[in-house]
């Protein structure tokens, strides 16, 4: 699964033409969204509510995949399986996993910016 | 302009996605509406109305599937496209979002040309649905107005051929309940000298049409009857007319009924319609089949008006009806059928009514046959004395109006005394006074007994003891053909002579013929004194009829001239005929 990379410039490219001026407000979207997310997979991995943490998992998959960062959409997939299994020893994996994926994304995603 | 530009609702909990969505969307020129969860989208939906929707399936407070019924109800009968917004990769979940009411998905990461094709593809059938929709409301209220002119046009006609004597005790009727004209007409009429004519129709086709070709039949009918044209008359009018006025291919299937209650005679006319059935008291049943094409078809000079006579006595039924009656179907597909009435005929009980026997043997036979269109049935007793109640016409002209001072004269010669009965053409004369108008019947009478008094016993010198017996009967008509044939040189002369009085009015008709005359001087009868004999001319009851409704009656010459005088005031026939009547 590491097979796929940190982040689909031709994606970004599409996005930055689609978004034109609002391409900053997206990413700056994106990364204040992913983090809350982030949390609230913590939160619910700590409460034990696999069912949260799946939907969770699965609102980051989505968003992920359509700011062009695959690896990290195939980790969120990964974690919602986990979640509706529900293995939570995996899911508590799979978010270590995560949050360090997504400190690489967007720390990419803000060297966009600054461009 | 190559661009449709729509309102476009998109519901997602996500910013990012909502974001990068709307984004697309309005680079393809189109408008949006964002809501950030199910219930938003739908108050956003209620409130601006859009045309495609996009939801995402999973969202807080309301998720996809839930809004999307909603959203479906909402729009009712207009098509407002759904499409999930998803990253589900589960088979199930995807079928769940179909099952809500969406109608496609769009997947995560949005790709621009996907999003754009499926806008357009979802934009075109929504319009091809609207446009279906509107074509749907237009043939609705197309139908809405051709129900609507149906239901005038079966007004009209339903006031133009009234009920006439239908409503007579010795008639009793089924005819369709249905607003829209079915085809089926039905007319009766009392004659001005007593019985009565009774038509059943059925018209090719339905509705306005058949509406239309059978308004003159009922003027035909109701005119010429008051008249006192005979069946015969009427039926060649009414054959004439139709085909003169119809298409080809429609045409009128009917049966006329001439009733004379006096002599016990029955005569039927079957031209298409259904066998006519003569039930005796005794339970003896006589067929009248059709014998005739329908009317409408034949041109004049090949019509056949010749109609079956069938001696009848009080207690003995006719019933007549149109196909409808034995095109009934049951549930499994069988005809009703001429078998199903002789059945029921067949196995008739007294006292029940041959009418009330059919009808429920029909209902019997068919839940539905009560709402069958083309069912007309009709029966008529045979009585001694039928009460006929007038036929009340509709608009009664003003007794001032008309012509009060005339005076004519109308001679029929030689061969056209066998062929023409100037009664109808007299008595019409007669009743453009219009205090005569309601005195028709009284008219009729003492003109047609005048005019058969000097034919067939003052020109054809015919005996009216024959038709005191059966045999004779047979030899007085068929010695009566062959007397008409020998009329050269003879005449019948009517003199009218109509002045007015104070308060009413004076008739004086007198008639003359070429015939030898008879002694009046010493007929008991017709000098005045009490007591009847067998003398050859004005034997019995037709002298004794033309005293009681003259005031005078004067016999002239050698007794084949004579003048009647007839009285008539404004008060004197209040009872019957001159107050208003209204039609009920």
């Amino acid at each position: 699964m590491t097979g796929r990379q940190h982040l689909d410039e031709e994606a970004l490219a599409e996005l930055q033409d689609v978004m034109e001026d609002e391409f900053d407000v997206l990413i700056h979207t994106y990364i204040v969204d992913s983090r809350d997310r982030i949390a609230s997979l913590k939160a619910a991995l700590a409460a034990v509510e696999a069912d949260t943490f799946a939907r969770t998992a699965h609102s980051l998959k989505g968003s992920s995949i359509n700011i062009g960062a695959p690896r990290l959409g195939e980790l969120c997939l990964e974690a919602e399986e986990a979640g509706k299994a529900p293995d939570l020893g995996e899911a508590s994996r799979l978010v270590g996993a995560i949050e360090h994926e997504f400190a690489t994304v967007s720390g990419l995603l803000e060297r966009l910016l600054v461009r | 302009m190559s661009h449709h530009s729509l309102r476009i609702l998109i519901a997602d909990d996500s910013d990012t996605d909502r974001l990068i969505l709307q984004a697309l969307v309005k680079r393809l020129g189109h408008e949006v509406i964002e809501a950030t969860d199910g219930l938003d989208a739908v108050q956003k939906f209620r409130e601006d109305n859009p045309d495609i929707v996009l939801l995402d399936a999973l969202m807080p407070r309301m998720d996809g599937m839930e809004a999307a019924r909603h959203i479906k109800a909402l729009a009712g009968e207009r098509l407002v496209p759904v499409i999930f917004l998803t990253s589900l990769s589960d088979a199930e979940d995807l079928a769940r979002c179909l099952e809500a009411g969406g109608d496609d998905f769009l997947t995560k990461p949005y790709s621009r040309v996907i999003i754009e094709a499926k806008i357009k593809a979802f934009d075109r059938m929504r319009r091809m649905h609207d446009t279906l929709s509107r074509q749907h409301e237009q043939i609705s209220e197309r139908n809405r107005q051709l129900l609507e002119e149906q239901t005038v046009a079966r007004r009209v006609f339903d006031n133009v051929a009234h009920t006439g004597c239908l409503d007579s005790p010795n008639i009793r009727y089924h005819a369709s309940p249905l607003s829209v004209f079915n085809g089926d007409v039905l007319f009766a009429s009392p004659r001005p000298a007593g019985g009565m004519l009774i038509f059943l129709g059925d018209f090719t086709g339905h509705g306005l049409p058949a509406a239309i070709g059978a308004m003159p039949v009922a003027e035909i009918f109701y005119g010429m009857v008051r008249k006192g044209f005979s069946s015969a008359d009427v039926l060649r009018e009414i054959n004439q007319k139709l085909k003169l006025i119809l298409p080809t291919g429609m045409f009128c299937c009917g049966a006329m009924v001439e009733v004379d209650f006096k002599a016990g005679q029955l005569r039927v006319w079957n031209g298409g319609l259904p066998e006519a059935w003569v039930i005796r008291s005794d339970g003896d049943l006589v067929l009248l089949p059709s014998r005739h094409l329908p009317l409408g078809i034949l041109p004049p000079e090949q019509f056949e008006s010749v109609a079956e006579t069938v001696q009848v006595s009080p207690g003995d039924r006719l019933l007549v009806m149109t196909d409808g009656v034995l095109e009934v179907a049951n549930e499994q597909g069988a005809l009703f059928g001429l078998a199903g009435v002789r059945r029921c005929l067949e196995q008739l009980q007294p006292p029940r009514h041959p009418f009330d026997a059919v009808m429920a043997a029909v209902r019997q036979f068919s839940d539905k046959a009560a709402e069958t269109d083309d069912l007309t049935l009709v029966s008529l007793d045979i009585t001694d004395q039928p009460a006929v109640p007038e036929v009340s016409e509709q608009v009664l002209p003003s007794a001032l109006a008309g012509p009060t001072e005339w005076r004519c004269e109308y001679e029929i010669r030689e061969r056209t005394l066998g062929d023409f009965s100037p009664l109808p053409l007299l008595l019409h004369i007669c009743l453009e006074v219009p205090g005569l108008r309601t005195r028709g019947g009284e008219i009729y009478t003492l003109l047609s007994e005048l005019y058969n008094n000097a034919l067939e016993h003052g020109i054809l010198q015919l005996p009216s003891e024959w038709k005191r017996s059966a045999e004779g009967f047979g030899r007085y008509y068929s010695e009566r053909q062959a007397r008409l044939a020998r009329v050269d040189g003879h005449f019948i002369r009517f003199r009218l002579h109509h002045t007015r009085k104070p308060g009413g009015g004076r008739l004086r008709v007198v008639c003359e013929d070429s015939g030898a005359g008879f002694d009046f001087q010493n007929h008991p009868l017709a000098s005045g004194e009490a007591g009847a004999d067998s003398s050859s001319r004005y034997a019995g009851r037709g002298l004794l009829l033309l005293k009681r409704l003259s005031k005078n009656i004067t016999f002239r010459g050698k007794g084949n001239h004579v003048e009647i005088v007839y009285d008539w005031n404004f008060s004197a026939h209040q009872g019957d005929g001159d107050d208003r009547q209204t039609t009920p």
